[in-house]
């Protein structure tokens, strides 16, 4: 057997920007499907009220400011702790553990045993998901040994670097070949290159039709890999869907570049428009595209003799939109309950 | 890499994932270091204890001989020590040691006595047809008969050799030996006692090193709560077996060695066999009630500290209610007896008490039953908490949050 899971060695460190087309994965069956979570903890409301619907072999991204409810909406949908309102319906079961079998999971507080070997670190994991330990291990050195780490089979995790044993754990929740992964905040503990080769095997997987969740709060991530994502902020979900949607919710930016830096034509700029001169006398402008579009600028520019030497609309990027929407439900959520956003 | 979910070995039951759990923990705990630790830790106090009961005895057999002081004339002193020493080896050191001592002449035994300052704990003056002895009452009652012996041994000028006894043992009739039952059971007690609290310590700290190690969460991911504890119960209770057989093994060598054997304890009521056949599935109970609760209690700790503020009231408690099962073993047809053997913490060590005191399997069955039922209930309770309260982010948990000793103070005025 070859656990062909995208090779993590050859990977290199110069990830595939391109991410998996958008859409493609939204006809399919749902993986995952969450109606109104609620989790309280001692009167505190950690997710309040959070849908999800995540297609089958979509690689689907949760992103969220520290605290903002990540981790405790993956638990539920683990089956790890129970919603207090909500339902939840992973690979088609009500309740997770009825399909572990085919889930795999790394935590975002990772975690091996110490005394334990590489391989057989693999194979436990494995075995607590139904694999066969004699299995696990056959297929934890055949796992190790395609990702580079075959050299430490046999070392166990205390004798491991931290980075090193991460991508154990990484090969650990994938060793019985699971339907749907979830990963908390995976890149975190990665160096550059092996963040490059994670986005490579999440890649793979979801080319072979595994459903690929993960939480992270470094939007560079999700942007390249991610063809459908979440926002938690403050315990709601302020955004849902494709990527390009989230970038939509956002106005293009506009940069202008001119000759001129004042005039009359500066009446047609929105006045909180950002300024930079250059050293040539040349100045840049930087602000939302218009309501009304861009022509009746450019019109406006034109006849006050601006002295336009650029001028570009560029669509906002995942990061953009990101600050804009969990800032604004960070916002919302403060006006709502200033204690409990505090206490968060 | 096909994605088809039978190639993964398919759901787990309940039973299965604890086995999984049960066999990582076993392993990992028998060829750790500390479990060599643990199992050499009661053999050197079984060592200790041997080696400071034989120099007990020992000290006790010289300390305990009294010195009687000869204050007879020389003829009759030389006769009387010569006698004590002929008998004194066929009596096994019974007799006192006979000190010959010079007295004065015309000096009161008393004085004798006296100038002696505590060299002596008697004087023996007179003669060997009428000794006197002189001493505290105490003991001149009690070295009457033995200086009456080497007097008359003094007396015979034929040597005459003790014929020897031919020992012939028989068990007690049952009901003449209810005292010695008892000891049996205080014994079984004890021993069970002992041994639950030791491993239900360390069923806690290895909960508290897994929730260290941060592997908890993986396991609850992929197991239900219920397993992981029963799991670890499990594990710890196999663990435990193999030390009982280790230590049973070692303690059986000492006391056959020391030429001591079970037939010095009065036989249970019930049999020696069935008596450790119930002792082993009492202390499975004992074990599997207290180690729920101590898993329970791990769950809320995050730190060693934490673990031993928590688990501190509760072994207070648990030494409360093996109190309270001693007690009842003296007072079987009791209230008291009848509330121990049905509260669960105190069950398993009555009903080995009564065991020991009463024939009757059937008791025990049902106790056995009984005490199950709790086992199941205290897991799944256990869980429950585990997973309410652990395993939460947040400010109101984990790192960022109060401490599990805050929390679980909460939880007890909720």
């Amino acid at each position: 057997m070859k656990m062909d899971l995208g090779n993590w060695q050859a990977a290199g460190n110069a990830p595939d920007s391109q991410p998996v087309p958008a859409g493609a994965a939204t006809d399919r069956p749902l993986a995952i499907e969450a109606r109104g979570l609620v989790k309280r903890f001692d009167g505190f409301t950690a997710v309040d009220g959070v849908d999800l619907t995540v297609p089958e072999g979509a690689i689907y991204g949760v992103l969220g400011p520290n605290g903002a409810g990540k981790t405790t909406t993956l638990r539920m949908l683990l089956g790890i702790i129970d919603p207090d309102e909500g339902v939840r319906r992973v690979l088609g079961a009500e309740r997770p553990h009825d399909v572990a079998h085919a889930i795999g999971y790394l935590p975002e507080e990772r975690g091996l045993y110490p005394a334990m070997k590489a391989h057989e670190a693999i194979a436990f994991v494995g075995a607590l998901r139904g694999l066969p330990l004699a299995e696990g291990r056959r297929r934890g050195k055949l796992l190790l040994e395609e990702h580079g780490l075959g050299y430490a089979a046999d070392r166990q995790i205390r004798q491991m670097s931290k980075g090193m044993a991460q991508q154990v754990q990484i090969l650990a929740c994938l060793v019985h070949e699971p339907r749907l992964v979830i990963f908390d905040e995976p890149f975190s503990g990665l160096d550059a290159l092996n963040q490059g080769k994670l986005e490579k095997m999440m890649r793979g997987l979801a080319e072979r039709g595994t459903t690929v969740i993960f939480s992270t709060h470094v939007i560079a991530h999700a942007e390249r890999l991610c063809d459908r994502i979440a926002i938690i902020a403050g315990g709601k979900v302020p955004f849902a869907g494709p990527v390009d949607l989230a970038r939509d919710r956002i106005r293009p930016q506009v940069r202008l570049e001119t000759r001129a830096a004042e005039g009359a034509w500066r009446a047609a700029l929105p006045a909180d428009a950002r300024h930079d001169r250059k050293l040539d006398g040349s100045s840049f402008f930087y602000f939302p595209l218009p309501e009304s579009g861009i022509e009746p600028l450019l019109r406006a520019l034109i006849q006050g003799e601006a002295g336009i030497l650029s001028l570009s609309i560029e669509r906002a990027g995942l990061h953009d939109a990101f600050v804009a929407i969990a800032g604004e439900a960070a916002a919302r959520a403060l006006d709502a309950n200033p204690e409990e956003e505090r206490a968060r | 890499m096909t994605t088809t979910p039978d190639r993964s070995g398919g759901r787990l039951t309940a039973l299965s994932a604890a086995l999984v759990v049960a066999r990582r923990d076993f392993s990992a705990v028998l060829f750790s270091r500390s479990f060599l630790a643990f199992l050499i830790g009661p053999l050197f106090m079984l060592a200790v204890s041997a080696l400071a009961s034989s120099v007990g005895q020992q000290v006790e057999q010289n300390a305990g001989r009294p010195r009687l002081g000869v204050a007879m004339a020389p003829a009759d002193t030389a006769a009387m020590t010569a006698a004590a020493r002929r008998i004194d080896g066929e009596l096994d050191r019974l007799l006192p040691e006979l000190v010959p001592l010079r007295a004065q002449p015309g000096e009161a035994p008393a004085a004798t006595l006296a100038g002696q300052r505590g060299a002596v704990d008697a004087v023996l003056s007179g003669t060997p047809e009428h000794p006197v002895l002189t001493g505290s009452a105490g003991m001149v009652e009690a070295q009457q008969v033995p200086v009456r012996l080497i007097a008359a041994a003094a007396l015979d000028t034929r040597p005459r050799a003790m014929p020897k006894v031919t020992l012939a043992p028989v068990a007690v009739p049952s009901g003449t030996n209810k005292i010695a039952r008892m000891r049996t059971a205080q014994l079984g007690q004890t021993v069970l006692f002992l041994l639950t609290m030791l491993l239900a310590g360390m069923v806690l700290s290895n909960l508290v090193e897994e929730k260290a190690n941060k592997i908890i969460e993986i396991l609850a991911a992929a197991i239900p709560m219920d397993a992981v504890f029963l799991g670890k119960l499990f594990a710890m209770l196999a663990v435990s077996f193999v030390g009982i057989a280790v230590w049973g093994l070692a303690a059986g060598g000492v006391l056959l060695g020391g030429g001591h054997s079970l037939a010095e304890l009065a036989a249970p009521a019930v049999g020696w066999p069935a008596f450790l056949a119930l002792g082993v599935a009492y202390f499975a109970m004992a074990y599997l009630l207290l180690g729920a609760v101590f898993l329970t209690i791990g769950s809320m700790a995050s730190t060693v500290r934490e673990v031993q503020t928590l688990s501190m009231p509760v072994t207070m408690l648990q030494l409360l209610v093996f109190f309270f099962a001693t007690a009842a073993v003296g007072a079987p047809d009791s209230w008291m007896a009848r509330t121990a053997q049905i509260v669960p913490f105190s069950s398993p060590f009555t009903m080995l008490a009564r065991a020991a005191m009463e024939p009757g399997l059937a008791p025990h069955l049902l106790a056995l039953a009984w005490q199950a039922l709790w086992v199941t209930l205290f897991v799944r309770f256990g869980a429950q908490l585990f997973r309410r309260r652990v395993l939460k982010s947040g400010p109101a948990g984990g790192a960022q949050g109060r401490s599990g000793a805050r929390r679980w103070l909460r939880l007890g005025r909720a």
